[in-house]
């Protein structure tokens, strides 16, 4: 027996001893997409954030749309426009190149989980920054700190006091949210309990499915707190 | 008031007990159908369902003087729907195998269409073994028989499993997958309209009886062995009497029993 099968046969359930190797690696792939979508939306996010706070007022236009987009229409609606839409075009994406990433269903969700994600996070840093009283830019620059010395010491560790709870919040609706990959012949945790599903019709599998992703959630949380203990050691909170 | 309240619970039993009856008698059956999967049961632009099950279906409600309601459902609820009584029988192409056989009854058998692989145009080779098609891209309908195949002989394959099977030979259209496997009649529509450019015909798959069964049936709840019975001499008598060959010609190019 394969120690993935072991759960199962420990506690009695046929369903979860047969497929508890398609669980786990569906486990592990919602966990990478999901992790690999949060970094890459964090980055992008923060810099969106930093560009419409800062940048030139045509790019903060076009930046402000691009956020109402993706945070305006259904996550499966923009998944579905990049893989059926976007993948339809196939002889372009060949020309350019391309074809490669609208081919696999595991880049299409990757770009549409990170898509959607970096303008929630985006709009998560930019009320973050605005919540800040203004004398603390000032401060900085009476002291003679440069643009990005500021943001860098100044801003940016009293932002994340603020974004740090919303930005967890966020990632545990991309955890959820991931189930919409199943839809797209991705075997994520959703994928493969409905594989096992579709064969036992053992309802009991979609109760293990959700444990599981109630303990992803609740390891999330348990990481903020610390987090968030760690960013404001020098506040007397508690 | 205790005297009331005995007469309302007699009143409610007077009353319950006719409609119990009734239900036993099958005046009125829901029908469980999935809306997309054509030429068997379709949701059409205008939202009307169409089909040869829709007709078919239609056509043994009046032999059995019942009245019938179609219901839609997704197909990957499309068992637990009927287990949890939101309609009384499936009539959705589904073949009647062993492992649905565990939670459902079939009825007859009313039809059995060969299982086909259709690919691109540009493919010469009408090999579809596993060993030919290691390596290669097959999509197919989630929680079907053909996924389940797929699965068991497949294994050197990428099984990519869609919501519908509509989805899968999209992909194909797009060129994401290489081959789509499904029921010939199924593939019918899509090769000669959507995909009558890209795709073609490669060859039909040989059944494997522990996973595709004898063919289609209607299913129902288990302890629903009257409906069963009911269901079973419609579909004997339209045989029998050539109406199941009248409305399957309408829809099918070829016999389908």
């Amino acid at each position: 027996m394969r120690w993935c099968e072991a759960p199962g046969a420990w506690i009695g359930l046929e369903v979860l001893q047969n497929y508890g190797c398609r669980m786990i690696s569906g486990l592990w792939l919602t966990i990478e997409l999901v992790l690999i979508s949060f970094t890459l939306g964090l980055v992008i996010g923060l810099a969106l954030a930093l560009l419409r706070l800062n940048g030139p007022r045509p790019l903060a236009m076009l930046i402000t749309g691009y956020m109402t987009f993706f945070r305006g229409t259904p996550l499966l609606g923009q998944l579905f426009l990049i893989y059926y839409g976007l993948g339809s075009f196939r002889l372009f994406w060949q020309d350019v190149g391309l074809w490669w990433l609208f081919r696999e269903p595991y880049y299409c969700c990757l770009l549409a989980f990170t898509a959607n994600t970096a303008a929630y996070q985006a709009e998560i840093f930019r009320g973050a920054f605005l919540a800040l009283p203004r004398g603390q830019t000032e401060a900085a620059e009476a002291l003679g700190l440069n643009r990005i010395a500021t943001y860098w010491t100044v801003l940016l560790p009293q932002a994340m006091i603020t974004a740090l709870r919303p930005l967890g919040n966020e990632l545990i609706v991309m955890i959820k949210a991931s189930a919409l990959a199943s839809l797209v012949t991705l075997f994520d945790l959703m994928g493969a309990t409905k594989l096992a599903f579709a064969r036992s019709f053992d309802l009991n599998i979609y109760l293990v499915a959700a444990l599981l992703y109630l303990g992803l959630v609740e390891i999330i949380r348990r990481i903020w707190d610390a987090m968030e203990r760690r960013l404001t050691r020098h506040l007397v909170l508690h | 008031m205790k005297t009331l309240t005995l007469a309302v619970a007699a009143a409610c039993i007077a009353l319950a007990a006719p409609a119990v009856a009734q239900q036993k008698e099958w005046k009125e059956i829901r029908i469980g159908t999935e809306g997309a999967y054509p030429p068997f049961n379709n949701l059409n632009a205008k939202k009307e369902l169409e089909g040869f099950e829709i007709d078919y279906g239609n056509m043994l409600c009046e032999k059995m003087k019942v009245k019938c309601t179609w219901v839609v459902q997704d197909w990957d609820g499309i068992i637990p729907a009927l287990l949890s009584n939101k309609y009384d029988v499936i009539i959705a192409g589904m073949n009647a195998t062993e492992e649905r056989a565990k939670k459902v009854d079939f009825t007859a058998v009313y039809t059995k269409t060969p299982i086909s692989m259709i690919g691109a145009k540009s493919i010469t080779s009408t090999d579809v073994s596993p060993a030919a098609l290691k390596g290669k891209a097959i999509g197919t309908q989630g929680s079907t028989i053909h996924a389940n195949f797929l699965e068991k002989h497949y294994t050197g394959s990428t099984p990519r499993l869609y919501p519908t099977q509509e989805e899968a030979n999209l992909d194909l259209l797009n060129g994401r997958v290489d081959y789509v496997v499904a029921d010939k009649l199924a593939l019918e529509d899509f090769i000669k309209g959507k995909g009558k450019d890209c795709c073609k015909f490669i060859a039909d798959v040989p059944r494997d009886p522990a996973i595709h069964g004898p063919g289609v049936g209607m299913a129902v709840r288990k302890e629903d062995g009257a409906l069963k019975a009911l269901l079973n001499k419609a579909i004997e008598d339209s045989i029998k009497d050539g109406s199941h060959k009248k409305v399957a010609d309408k829809w099918f190019p070829f016999p389908v029993l």
